[in-house]
């Protein structure tokens, strides 16, 4: 069985003097959660699409999904984790107690704020996933990539060899669920996504091609371009 | 839903543009096989009046394609069966003017945007099933089959009963069609092509006769025409079959040219002909062509002759490719696996 994994744990934070969560925003009149939700409702490969949300949210989300994408069996709203990780982790158990979690079960996670991913996007990544147990969207660095310890640069790595993450991240997810529950606290702490996981433990992650314009609407800034790209008269 | 539709913006230049699609309304139909169409080259290559380029672009091509139901709310159709979508989209009905002909209709890839979008909201009365065993390159360009299936419908409502002899002018992919499903529409009748290339005539093997257009029997004779030519082949294919076709036949017109072209009204007059033209399909014919499919299997067997060049679209750049490689082909259609 394959699971899309909506992550809308986000509350906004970095959005400005906006005081509502990203993915609540609107472009074309619509909360920028159901556009997402929306390229996955029509998936027929998907049995369930399982949106994570803080709690104090869930209801709002769920009365948006009604009000704007309509009620669907294969839409259900659950409470999110601290973490990203604990947030996946809160998917994989839900799938375990109300489906059956074997090797084969995938879960495609996206960010409810990357509303742009398309048919191809999500198809190659259930593919990945299946031939390699797991997977991360990517587009090539288009800028250098610069390390540098706060004052200095300590190193620039080879641009060719650099990509800029997106989601999905895909993964078979009992794998992903038994390699996070094999990590120390201290591994767990220095996580800042799911595919590091089994890249810790040195297992492969393949790559998939994501799209320049698959953007994740973090900032003032990634709204007014995601509200240009559609047009949107409220651009302000 | 936020859909990607890719959009010709000016002559060989694609860009990427975003719609808002309401999931609820509609049919969504995941685009699965695509065919390039001449007209499609002409706007591509911007062959086309520049005004008409000015007014019509940016708009997304392509008219001939099927694809796979993903969504449909009101449970009509059910996620995965495969249909041809009907770019012709009528916003009025009329008791004697036929969809395609009506000015107020919309047709997607020339008034409105074609299929080259990641996926197709479309109304359910725009959309007809496939069978199952379809050969889906041949089933991606049902639309210029149906456009010959309504061409030989009209044909039969017009023209007179004796039809012993048919002639089919063209070499072309129209033309292959036309009198392949002549064979079968009119049975009877002797179906003769006339053309410029001796290798393309050879592929008509189910015609009765195959005649280069230099070399046309003086001793010929002819009930009705076909004119599948277009172009700058058009007056002289014309003139043609004024010459040899017997006084009160029809002469179908098919082929598209973007110039006026000079007929023999002097002979037309004498021989009290009937010239008729016929553009484009409704949803009768597309569902009459599918009928066909499943009557005489082996059309698709024939028709699988045409599938030229296969090109996979996994790729924004894949598209203009498929284009290019388009315009080398002698002959047959270019389908996209339309995987983007």
């Amino acid at each position: 069985m394959i699971f899309a994994v909506i992550l809308a744990g986000g509350t906004g934070s970095r959005m400005g003097s906006t005081d509502m969560p990203k993915q609540f925003l609107e472009i074309k009149g619509k909360p920028i959660l159901n556009h997402t939700v929306e390229k996955f409702l029509p998936n027929p490969k998907f049995e369930k699409i399982i949106i994570l949300s803080p709690r104090a949210w869930i209801g709002h989300t769920k009365e948006i999904i009604r009000k704007f994408t309509g009620d669907s069996e294969r839409i259900t709203v659950i409470e999110g984790g601290k973490t990203r990780n604990e947030t996946i982790m809160n998917a994989i158990d839900y799938i375990d107690k109300n489906y059956t979690l074997d090797d084969d079960t995938i879960i495609v996670t996206h960010d409810s704020v990357r509303p742009f991913v398309t048919h191809r996007i999500i198809e190659d990544n259930i593919k990945a996933a299946q031939l390699s147990g797991a997977c991360d969207t990517v587009i090539p660095a288009s800028d250098t990539i610069v390390e540098g310890d706060g004052r200095k640069i300590t190193d620039i790595p080879d641009r060719r060899k650099m990509y800029q993450g997106q989601t999905p991240q895909s993964f078979k997810a009992k794998l992903l669920r038994d390699t996070y529950m094999s990590l120390t606290a201290d591994e767990k702490d220095i996580l800042t996504d799911a595919a590091k996981i089994l890249v810790m433990k040195g297992m492969d992650v393949s790559l998939v091609q994501g799209e320049t314009y698959n953007i994740k609407i973090t900032y003032p800034y990634d709204l007014k371009i995601a509200r240009s790209l559609l047009d949107d008269e409220e651009i302000k | 839903m936020i859909n990607t539709i890719y959009r010709l913006c000016a002559p060989r230049r694609f860009e990427t543009a975003f719609d808002n699609i309401d999931v609820n309304v509609g049919v969504i139909v995941r685009p699965t096989h695509l065919s390039i169409c001449n007209a499609d080259q002409r706007y591509y290559q911007g062959t086309r009046d520049i005004k008409v380029l000015k007014e019509k672009l940016p708009m997304a091509l392509i008219h001939e394609a099927i694809g796979q139901v993903v969504y449909d709310n009101s449970g009509g159709f059910k996620p995965g069966e495969r249909v041809v979508m009907i770019p012709n989209i009528p916003t009025e009905s009329d008791e004697y003017i036929a969809e395609n002909y009506l000015r107020s209709s919309r047709f997607c890839g020339s008034s409105a945007d074609g299929f080259m979008q990641e996926y197709v909201c479309i109304e359910p009365e725009r959309l007809v099933r496939l069978p199952e065993d379809i050969d889906l390159d041949v089933a991606a360009f049902t639309e210029l089959v149906s456009v010959s299936t309504h061409a030989i419908g009209r044909f039969k409502s017009i023209a007179h009963n004796r039809r012993e002899h048919i002639g089919v002018w063209g070499d072309g992919n129209l033309a292959f069609i036309t009198s392949l499903l002549l064979k079968k529409m009119v049975p009877h009748a002797e179906i003769y092509i006339f053309g410029i290339n001796r290798e393309k005539l050879s592929d008509f093997s189910f015609a009765d006769g195959t005649y280069l257009t230099t070399e046309i029997p003086s001793d010929l004779w002819l009930d009705h025409a076909f004119e599948c030519v277009g172009g700058n082949g058009s007056p002289v294919a014309i003139e043609q079959i004024i010459g040899v076709i017997r006084p009160e036949g029809t002469i179908s017109i098919l082929g598209v040219s973007e110039y006026p072209v000079a007929v023999n009204t002097r002979m037309i007059l004498e021989k009290g002909l009937r010239l008729f033209g016929t553009s484009r399909s409704g949803k009768a014919d597309f569902r009459k062509t599918v009928e066909l499919y499943k009557e005489y299997p082996e059309i698709p067997v024939y028709l699988s002759r045409l599938v030229g060049n296969t090109v996979e679209i996994n790729r924004f750049s894949d598209i203009k490719e498929a284009f290019e490689t388009d315009i080398k082909k002698a002959f047959g259609k270019t389908i996209l696996h339309w995987n983007i």
